[in-house]
């Protein structure tokens, strides 16, 4: 899977918890990297959205609420490989747990960015995965599963 | 004549000239001097008195001494000179001169003494300055290897990286093989900055070996792995042969014993361009030089006469060529062998004497059929930065820096090196080193050790190995009775034909190969023996015998010898040379077919078979408020071949946790909203409680309890402490997202390894 995911994980975005992923996919779960990043993705954005709800209260004490949303999204995150994402997760606990507000905005930029930027590589991954597939059925049309 | 009478005052007439001349006579000793006396009351005009006037004498010396006769009116004055100028004054003047000579002498002794004093603190001056700059130059120098070994090492550990990714992903035999090949090279260019680093630091005295236990054959294999691409393109044979009474795991330093061992085969690979390169590891004890140059028979099934032909071409070694040191020939490598099999055969494997000592001593000889080292150069080649000659580096590359290196680390391990060389006939380097004896205590971790892990799906096969080179038979032979394949050694595929269709009365005649390992060269010589196989008639005392599989081992195949081989019957898979266990254990695999292709992609390190074989088909309950975690994690214990199922909280997994239910473990995470992990679980135990409370209330013989395993998996291995877990009743924690190693020793505890039917 080329070049993509090797330059991903030269950048730090993906590690070996991805390849393992990966090799979870088989016959009796042929799309099961995609169903699970699916998930994720849905998740994420749920955990995002209320995240930053919170951040944006004008009198925010709740940092204990916010830190159990946090592990979550950090749990998932590992679970799936990025890496990156769950560094930044990491740094956004420090700060919640020093009661830090401006180093919680901080953060929760951050991790909308990296974030953004995983989702769309992810995306790219998947669509060459899709080209591929496609490329591999119209080269060998008489296929038995 | 003089008168006195009566005391008077008499006078007397002297000669006053002959009155002088006595007394001059008494006085001057032996020189004569000369007298005259002057009336000088006119200065200008003296009047002679008394002397010769005419009488010169020496004028040169002349006192004059005033007379005073008692005449007012006139002065006198006498003058005296020698008769004779006097001699110059030898003795006076040789003693001055000798003196001023020695004076000379000793000024110039002097002078010479205050310059050469003046030179020397000059000297001294100038070392010391020169001294400071060569020491800065040395710091420098240091600083530059670092720095710049730095700057290699950051590009070289990306590529290395990155063929360890690559080596995870599915990949088919050659494909691995290149690219742990790429990646040994790789290695080995790591290897080589450190070695210039190593040279620093023995400079420095900084040097430490260390002790662990490794294994030595698979030390030798990766070594020859990482020449074995270029010893094909030379069309060298490249072979290791370790003796049985070697070890398996030895006490030492495995790099550095690398290290020693890639420095001399790559010397040899460097410098040999026919023949082969032949490595041997064996007892240091058993090195006794064979005064007898008889050939026994070998106990091999008869034995084989080779043809002696004149010339170099078909000694007993291992390619045929003639090797430096001759004790490495078939006779005395035979007696070798057959000595070590006598013992094997007498007693068990491990040799008992061992036991009692520390140490092992080995030898290790690389022999190769090269170009050799001249005569002049053989006592400077462990000097550092000395070549053989000054155009070896730009012929052959190198440093020279490898030998010097080895020699000290070979000391460092109390043995010694040389060698043995003769001029484009070749060289044997061999070297001692102690090693401490591994004691395999079931405490210690086996993990620890780099076990090589050969496939024992093939112990216990037969085989034929057909060559004609005695030598690289028994090398052949080594490699696998490593996998344990039982061999017999024949010299060409005729006899090997007449070694398995006897007629035997007994069945212990009859040796049935699975497969035959034919030698390329010993192919192309006889290849109407295939036909002979082929045409055997299998069926014997009325039983059908498999035909067996055939190999083709190789050094090297062109297409066209491929071609003919696969028609004449061989299988696809060539076996090429130099043998590594490991691989000729990937290709018997692939020929035989064992183990599904998926398997082969998917064996890990430690073998996804040990968690699989824990859990197959085991139920196991996975709890995780997050959707994702809960698939990632099914997903992962449904590889291992378990049944899950999924709780989305402590409620629900309270609820599935019901008496009866059939799980036999439980994953859960303890950072849950609502109820966590630890108040779940001590919710189930208290259920568990008053269970067993009822059933045993019951029926009061009954012993057994309900105790569900339940692991904890949490992100923070840190966070969640051990204690935590285990007072609310958990039996160990795992991280999340789940590692292997980490997995397999929670779930040990409490699974048995049960044999499953997908292994093989």
């Amino acid at each position: 899977m080329n070049r993509l995911l090797s330059f991903l994980f030269h950048q730090g975005v993906l590690d070996e918890q991805f390849l393992q992923l990966q090799q979870l996919q088989d016959e009796t779960s042929p799309n099961f990297v995609y169903e699970v990043v699916n998930i994720y993705f849905h998740e994420s954005e749920k955990l995002l959205r209320n995240l930053r709800a919170l951040l944006m209260e004008r009198e925010f004490m709740d940092y204990k609420k916010l830190g159990i949303d946090l592990n979550q999204f950090m749990g998932s995150s590992s679970s799936i490989g990025a890496k990156r994402v769950t560094n930044v997760c990491v740094a956004f606990r420090v700060a919640t747990e020093q009661n830090n507000r401006a180093g919680c905005f901080r953060a929760l930029e951050m991790l909308e960015h990296e974030y953004c930027y995983l989702k769309n590589k992810l995306h790219e991954l998947f669509q060459i995965e899709q080209q591929r597939a496609l490329a591999a059925g119209v080269r060998y049309p008489v296929q038995n599963e | 004549m003089n008168f006195l009478i009566g005391g008077r005052y008499v006078g007397g007439s002297f000669d006053v000239e002959s009155l002088v001349e006595n007394l001059l006579g008494q006085l001057a000793g032996h020189q004569a001097i000369l007298v005259n006396v002057y009336d000088v009351t006119n200065s200008s005009d003296p009047l002679i008195m008394y002397g010769n006037q005419y009488e010169e004498g020496d004028v040169s010396l002349v006192h004059e001494s005033k007379l005073d006769f008692g005449d007012p009116y006139r002065k006198h004055q006498m003058i005296c000179r020698y008769h004779q100028k006097a001699p110059p004054n030898w003795t006076a003047l040789s003693t001055a001169i000798l003196f001023f000579v020695i004076l000379l002498l000793i000024g110039y002794i002097l002078y010479g003494a205050g310059n050469h004093i003046v030179k020397v603190e000059d000297d001294f001056h100038e070392m010391q300055e020169l001294k400071v700059r060569a020491e800065a130059a040395d710091v420098a120098k240091s600083q530059f290897l670092a720095t710049v070994s730095h700057e290699i090492r950051t590009p070289m550990n990306g590529i290395l990286g990155m063929l360890g990714l690559l080596l995870r992903t599915e990949l088919n035999s050659t494909q691995r093989d290149y690219a742990q090949t790429a990646q040994a090279c790789g290695k080995a260019l790591i290897a080589l900055i450190n070695e210039v680093l190593d040279r620093a630091k023995i400079e420095a005295g900084k040097l430490e070996l260390e002790a662990v236990p490794f294994d030595l054959r698979s030390i030798l294999d990766d070594v020859l792995s990482l020449f074995s691409e270029k010893s094909r393109h030379k069309g060298l044979e490249l072979a290791v042969f370790v003796s049985d009474k070697v070890p398996d795991i030895v006490m030492g330093d495995p790099g550095r014993f690398r290290q020693i061992v890639t420095n001399l085969v790559g010397n040899s690979v460097k410098f040999t361009e026919r023949g082969h390169i032949f490595v041997k590891v064996h007892l240091s004890e058993n090195r006794k030089p064979v005064t007898n140059g008889k050939h026994e028979t070998y106990r091999n099934g008869g034995s084989e006469e080779v043809v002696h032909a004149s010339g170099g071409y078909n000694l007993k070694t291992l390619s045929g060529y003639e090797a430096a040191d001759e004790r490495n020939n078939w006779d005395n490598f035979n007696h070798l062998i057959a000595d070590e099999e006598f013992f094997c055969d007498a007693s068990t494997k491990k040799v008992a004497s061992n036991e009692f000592y520390e140490q092992v001593t080995l030898m290790v000889c690389v022999e190769d059929t090269g170009i050799g080292i001249p005569f002049s150069a053989q006592d400077r080649i462990f000097m550092p930065f000395v070549q053989a000659d000054s155009s070896t580096s730009r012929n052959y590359g190198g440093t020279g820096i490898g030998l010097s290196i080895s020699k000290c680390l070979v000391e460092l391990m109390g043995g010694q090196i040389n060698f043995i060389s003769r001029p484009q006939v070749g060289s044997t380097f061999s070297f001692t080193a102690d090693f401490g004896i591994f004691k395999k205590n079931p405490i210690t971790e086996v993990k620890k050790v780099n076990y090589e892990d050969l496939p024992s799906s093939f112990r216990g096969l037969k085989a034929v190995v057909v060559d004609g080179k005695p030598v690289r038979a028994a090398v052949t032979r080594y490699h696998l009775k490593r996998l344990g394949i039982q061999v017999k050694v024949a010299n060409a595929i005729n006899k090997a034909v007449s070694l398995c269709g006897k007629n035997g009365a007994s069945s212990t005649g009859l040796f049935q190969p699975d497969i035959i390992f034919v030698e390329k060269d010993s192919w192309v010589c006889g290849e109407d023996g295939i036909f002979s196989v082929r045409q055997l008639d299998w069926k014997q005392n009325g039983h059908i015998f498999k035909m067996p599989q055939m190999i083709l081992l190789a050094t090297n195949i062109s297409n066209d010898e491929f071609d003919k081989a696969k028609s004449a019957g061989f299988s696809d898979t060539v076996i090429m040379k130099p043998l590594r266990a490991s691989m000729v254990g990937a290709c018997l695999q692939q020929v035989l077919g064992t183990g599904k292709k998926r398997q082969l992609g998917k064996e890990m390190p430690n073998g996804s078979t040990s968690v699989r074989s824990l859990l197959f088909g085991k139920k196991i309950l996975v709890v995780d408020d997050n959707v994702v975690n809960r698939r990632v994690a099914a997903g992962a214990l449904k590889n291992f071949g378990a049944d899950v199922k999924c709780a989305d909280s402590g409620k629900a997994a309270l609820e599935m946790l019901q008496f009866p239910h059939k799980f036999d473990a439980c994953f859960m995470d303890i950072q849950m909203p609502e109820m966590d992990g630890f108040e779940a679980t001590r919710r189930i135990r208290e259920m568990e409680r008053t269970a067993n409370e009822e059933t045993n209330s019951e029926c009061g013989e009954r012993k057994s309890e309900f105790h569900l395993p339940i692991l904890a998996m949490t992100a923070d291995v840190i966070h969640a402490t051990y204690e935590e877990c285990l007072k609310c009743g958990m039996d160990g924690y795992v991280s999340k997202p789940f590692e292997e190693e980490n997995l397999y020793q929670a779930v040990a505890k409490f699974f048995q390894t049960k044999p499953t039917s997908v292994d093989s």
